[in-house]
């Protein structure tokens, strides 16, 4: 059954608007056409390096919708394609910060692939060592907090990066401040080859929540509308000053953990065909379709569309000029 | 016991071909090496010759019938052998078009076989046959899995055979490789001194591109293979026009009123096809099998099509025709190319090309061969130039019409010699029109 | 202008720009109430409030994040680091993420934050309330690096680095918190960051200090004057960016270059000045240039004739100083 375009103008699914979730797969989707043209162009030796999303396109999305995207600040990491496409970067800027050419926003070439940033979009620079982000985030809150604007900070990390000092610091403060914060962890239960057992010896993230004073929530992070849901909750309480939420989002890594990685090592041909069976994409493809709400005609456009705009970003990265050389003497310091 | 005829494999990944004309009928007398059958192939349209004598007592195939490669197709023997050979006739396999699936073995894969190369993702086309006309047996198969294969110290899992996404093939599990074993040398030049200040807006700059038609790409790719398949060299011999021109000025307008418009083409077709009766190896194919040599002459007159790139209809069986046929046949192709009128057949099949590069002011050129085909004649520019002539030992000097006719040729199938006696050949009769 | 104590130097500029901008604000531990440890924030949670001066918790990885975090959301934090041998915890955030962030983003986000820290010893700390850091963080390109050696300076200083939009690493000689005393203005002044200071001209010899080295370089050359050795003492203020003109000018003039530090002589922040001197002042060169420096021993020991076994002092200075001038 397709919808009519009165019919989709006022059609709800689970109590959220059609057109919200068309939006909501559209923008996994471009992520994920983006996230697949990278590994292409990785294995045909066009780019050095690239590390992937895929599997948290739903939880991402999920987390983005429920934001002001583009005001409240996020600290993403470098898993967060799909936050950072959603939020106002274009696949344009990520292909040049892939290809490290001029005009990347991120850094202007001068960063490794995916260690996004956009200032205007209030999206605040990827760092390499993790969870580095997770204080900083607390910093960005508390800034917000002493100046009483109605901003938030979101900040996103692995699972594994939260075994790191920097997090359980920054908890303290969100804790004991009830800073206007969302921690959002992607759980993927692999901190490259390190299994999750092997990383905390408790079932959930969320757990750790208790020990600083702030609400700690898990949800499935395949299901971008349970996603959304608990995020919206979570992005409420902290804009309207009740504190910080731990959000833990259990999603799948389908891919190696980066482009160098050889997961054949520790993760069987079994363990990985299970995986594709929860990708969130199709998942949420098929939920829609059966709920009305996408056709197969309309999918195919959108395909079509997005892997256009993959297309124009790709060819436009790719024949932009290298930054000059002078550019890597700096400025160092800001004037 | 007659002689069997089998459907040769004719090239070297060619695995099956089209029955297109059975030359012989059931009951004709058939001669050692004698022609009994026309098979088309993606590459080339040959005959197939009898290896025995006898008279031509079965077919198993139709024409139109797409056979397998060592399908048994057709058997010679004795008259009265006919009726005694039900017992030994093998079926012939009539091949399904693309559905079927090609390992680039000619050698038939059993369902035992077939199940067990599944189970353990072997291609059996990579492996030793010890069977009939050197079929994979289950024997074969068996034993190639259980024989330890050698493997790479500490190697990490190799990349399955069978397809997988960027994303499923796993990385090299090194982690930061130099950047030269990426990209070679390092990004550009330096240039200005002044430090730039960060862009927010992308500065894209590039020269036109201009996207690819598909017949660009089709003549591209035939030219890269063209070059890579055959050695090229190129011939060039200068020929006196003057018979031809004079000929031509005295035929033109009975050639008009016959509907024909008289360019030298013709002239030099002709030549051309009278050389390859006399020279046939030039009339060929290489194949690993042997030199095919093509019995009709269908030769290719290149056109171009200006801007848009080059077409070569073909005439068939073009010895066929005299002055008049070609001409016509000529204006008509050339014509119907121009206006893309062509149709698929008059594209394929031709044995010899002929391309008149000197229309757009060339001298001699060395034109690349249309294959599978052996040699193309380059015919240049129709100049008139001093030579000199020699009449009863006393020489001369003369203004003359010449032209630079140059052959590229296959130089597997024809040497430097046999190439130029061809190109004598032409020069001699174009020299002596009359 | 009154005669005040370097930390006295370093509350009035604290207090100073706290007022003047808003954005300012002070944290790290025992900032509040206790008005810090050494008393540089006395009395100004009772007039700013708890949003201007906020008590941290017992975490300096988190002091100087959160630092980073508000600088890049529009506040110029000033973060206080107990002492600077505690300051290792922050090293990641201070380093790899303070000091590149302007860098690394291609100028689209600064990070204007102060981390203040005492710094030194002579003072009966043993070995974690001693050290010397400043070579380490130096060595970082984007971050300055500063350490004023009286009063005066303090503050100047001070005000400058929380003006600055960089990360600015203050190291404040606590030996001399109420040991050096000096003119200090009251109200609106600053110092230069990046501008190194002769504050003894001389002719026959450079010497190269700053902290509470200079202090003592300054007693030295006093007492050397005596002998006929004219000092020419340059107090360096600011370690990065090095203000390199006036180093090397100096020792066009002298040819003579002592340099004194009290961090462990092995590559502590002298090499850096005397590699300088060595490659771009050789024609200027009379003499091999020479340090006084503290011992490579893991730190200042507790005990007192050890601790001065270790520490440089005026008269082991002033030895250097004969000794060079002799050469």
């Amino acid at each position: 059954m397709v919808m009519t375009a009165v019919e989709a103008a006022t059609a709800t699914h689970e109590g959220l608007p059609a057109d919200l979730l068309l939006d909501m797969y559209t923008a996994m989707l471009r992520a994920r056409r983006l996230d697949e043209r990278c590994w292409i162009l990785h294995r045909q030796g066009k780019i050095a390096f690239h590390i992937s999303g895929m599997g948290h396109e739903a939880a991402q999305v999920g987390i983005a919708f429920a934001m002001r995207r583009g005001e409240d600040h996020l600290l993403p990491y470098y898993r967060d394609l799909t936050m950072v496409l959603a939020c106002g970067m274009s696949p344009l800027d990520v292909m040049l910060g892939i290809f490290g050419k001029q005009g990347d926003p991120s850094s202007g070439g001068r960063q490794m692939p995916e260690h996004y940033a956009h200032r205007a979009k209030n999206i605040y620079s990827v760092s390499s060592p993790v969870a580095t982000q997770v204080p900083q985030a607390a910093g960005v809150a508390l800034a917000e907090k002493l100046r009483g604007g109605d901003r938030i900070a979101v900040t996103c990390l692995g699972e594994g990066s939260t075994n790191q000092g920097d997090f359980h610091e920054a908890l303290t403060w969100a804790g004991v401040h009830k800073l206007p914060l969302v921690v959002v962890v992607e759980n993927n239960e692999y901190a490259i080859s390190v299994p999750m057992a092997k990383e905390m010896a408790i079932p959930h993230v969320s757990d750790r929540a208790v020990a600083y004073g702030v609400r700690g929530v898990t949800v499935d992070g395949l299901d971008p509308i349970a996603t959304y849901l608990a995020a919206r909750e979570a992005v409420d309480i902290a804009r309207s000053g009740g504190g910080t939420t731990l959000l833990e989002a259990r999603v799948v890594r389908l891919t190696p953990h980066s482009s160098d990685d050889d997961d054949s090592t520790y993760r069987s041909k079994e363990d990985k065909a299970a995986l594709k069976i929860s990708d969130p994409l199709p998942k949420f493809r098929g939920r829609l379709m059966d709920a009305g709400i996408l056709s197969q005609q309309h999918d195919r456009e959108l395909d079509e569309q997005i892997v256009d705009e993959v297309n124009h970003a790709h060819q436009a990265a790719e024949v932009a000029p290298y930054p000059n050389v002078e550019w890597a003497a700096g400025p160092v310091f800001a004037p | 016991m007659g002689t069997q005829v089998i459907m040769p494999q004719l090239g070297e990944s060619v695995v099956e071909g089209k029955i297109s004309r059975w030359l012989k009928q059931i009951g004709e007398p058939v001669k050692l090496y004698e022609p009994i059958l026309e098979v088309e192939t993606d590459k080339v349209t040959t005959e197939v010759t009898a290896a025995g004598e006898g008279t031509l007592l079965k077919l198993y195939a139709n024409e139109g019938d797409v056979v397998k490669a060592g399908t048994l197709i057709a058997l010679i023997g004795a008259p009265n052998e006919a009726n005694n050979e039900q017992a030994h006739v093998t079926q012939p396999e009539i091949a399904a078009s693309s559905a079927e699936k090609h390992n680039g073995s000619s050698a038939r894969v059993s369902p035992v076989v077939a199940r067990i190369a599944a189970e353990h993702n072997v291609d059996v086309s990579l492996l030793h046959g010890t069977g009939e006309g050197g079929r994979v047996t289950k024997k074969d198969i068996l034993a190639y899995i259980g024989s330890p294969r050698p493997q790479k110290e500490g190697a990490a899992m190799k990349v399955e055979p069978e397809k997988l996404e960027a994303w499923e093939q796993p990385g090299l599990g090194e982690l930061f490789r130099p950047t030269e074993e990426l990209f070679g040398k390092a990004a550009p030049t330096p240039a200005s001194s002044t430090p730039i200040a960060p862009v927010t807006t992308p500065a894209v700059t590039s020269d036109a591109v201009v996207p690819l038609n598909n017949m660009r790409k089709a003549i591209a790719d035939h030219m890269v293979l063209s070059k890579r398949t055959s050695p090229h060299v190129t011939t060039v011999f200068e020929v006196d026009l003057s018979k031809v021109a004079a000929h031509r000025a005295a035929n033109k307008a009975v050639f008009e009123r016959d509907g024909a418009n008289l360019t030298f083409t013709p002239y030099f077709a002709m030549a051309t096809i009278a050389a390859l009766k006399q020279y046939p190896l030039v009339n060929s194919s290489w194949s690993e099998a042997g030199i095919a040599l093509h019995r009709a002459v269908n030769l290719g007159i290149a056109v171009s099509l200006g801007e848009e790139g080059l077409i070569v209809p073909v005439i068939k069986n073009a010895d066929s025709l005299n002055l008049l046929g070609l001409a016509r046949a000529v204006n008509d192709l050339a014509d119907r190319a121009r206006r893309q009128q062509l149709k698929p057949d008059e594209v394929q099949g031709g044995t010899f090309t002929m391309t008149n590069h000197g229309t757009s002011g060339s001298l001699f050129a060395t034109p690349i061969i249309n294959q599978p085909q052996c040699g193309i004649l380059g015919v240049g520019l129709i100049q008139k130039r001093v030579v000199v002539v020699t009449q009863n030992e006393v020489d001369a000097i003369a203004i003359r019409p010449m032209v630079y006719l140059g052959l590229t040729f296959d130089h597997r199938i024809l040497d430097g010699n046999s190439a130029d006696n061809f190109v004598a050949t032409i020069k001699q009769r174009l020299e002596t029109w009359t | 202008m009154t005669d005040k104590t370097l930390i006295e130097g370093v509350r009035e500029a604290l207090d100073e720009e706290l007022a003047r901008d808003d954005s300012v604000f002070i944290t790290g531990e025992d900032v509040g109430p206790r008005g810090g440890v050494f008393r540089a924030t006395l009395g100004l949670f009772d007039k700013y409030g708890p949003t201007r001066v906020i008590d941290a918790p017992l975490a300096e990885l988190s002091i100087v994040a959160v630092g980073i975090g508000a600088a890049m959301n529009g506040l110029r934090p000033i973060c206080e680091v107990q002492f600077a041998d505690f300051i290792q915890p922050a090293y990641n955030q201070i380093v790899n993420e303070a000091a590149r962030m302007y860098y690394r983003t291609g100028g689209t986000f600064a990070v204007p934050l102060v981390i203040r820290t005492p710094y030194g010893g002579g003072i009966g700390g043993g070995l974690y309330h001693s050290q010397s850091i400043e070579a380490t963080y130096a060595h970082v390109p984007g971050l300055k690096v500063v350490i004023p050696s009286n009063p005066y300076d303090a503050k100047g200083l001070l005000k400058s680095a929380v003006r600055d939009n960089n990360p600015v690493l203050f190291l404040e000689p606590k030996k001399g918190y109420r040991l050096i005393k000096g003119d200090v203005p009251d109200g609106e002044y600053t110092v230069p960051i990046g501008q190194a200071q002769i504050t003894r001209p001389g002719s026959d010899i450079s010497v190269y200090a700053y902290g509470m080295m200079h202090y003592y370089c300054q007693q030295a050359a006093e007492e050397v004057a005596q002998d006929g050795v004219d000092v020419e003492l340059i107090d360096l203020r600011t370690l990065n960016p090095l203000d390199k003109d006036t180093v090397l000018n100096s020792f066009k003039k002298t040819g003579k270059a002592l340099i004194v530090y009290e961090d462990n002589r092995f590559l502590g922040y002298g090499a850096e000045i005397a590699a300088l001197l060595a490659e771009e002042g050789f024609n200027s060169m009379d003499a091999p240039i020479m340090r006084v420096a503290g011992p490579d021993v893991p730190g200042v020991p507790y005990s007192h004739p050890l601790q001065d076994w270790f520490m440089p002092n005026p008269q082991k200075i002033a030895n250097a100083m004969r000794k060079l001038a002799r050469y």
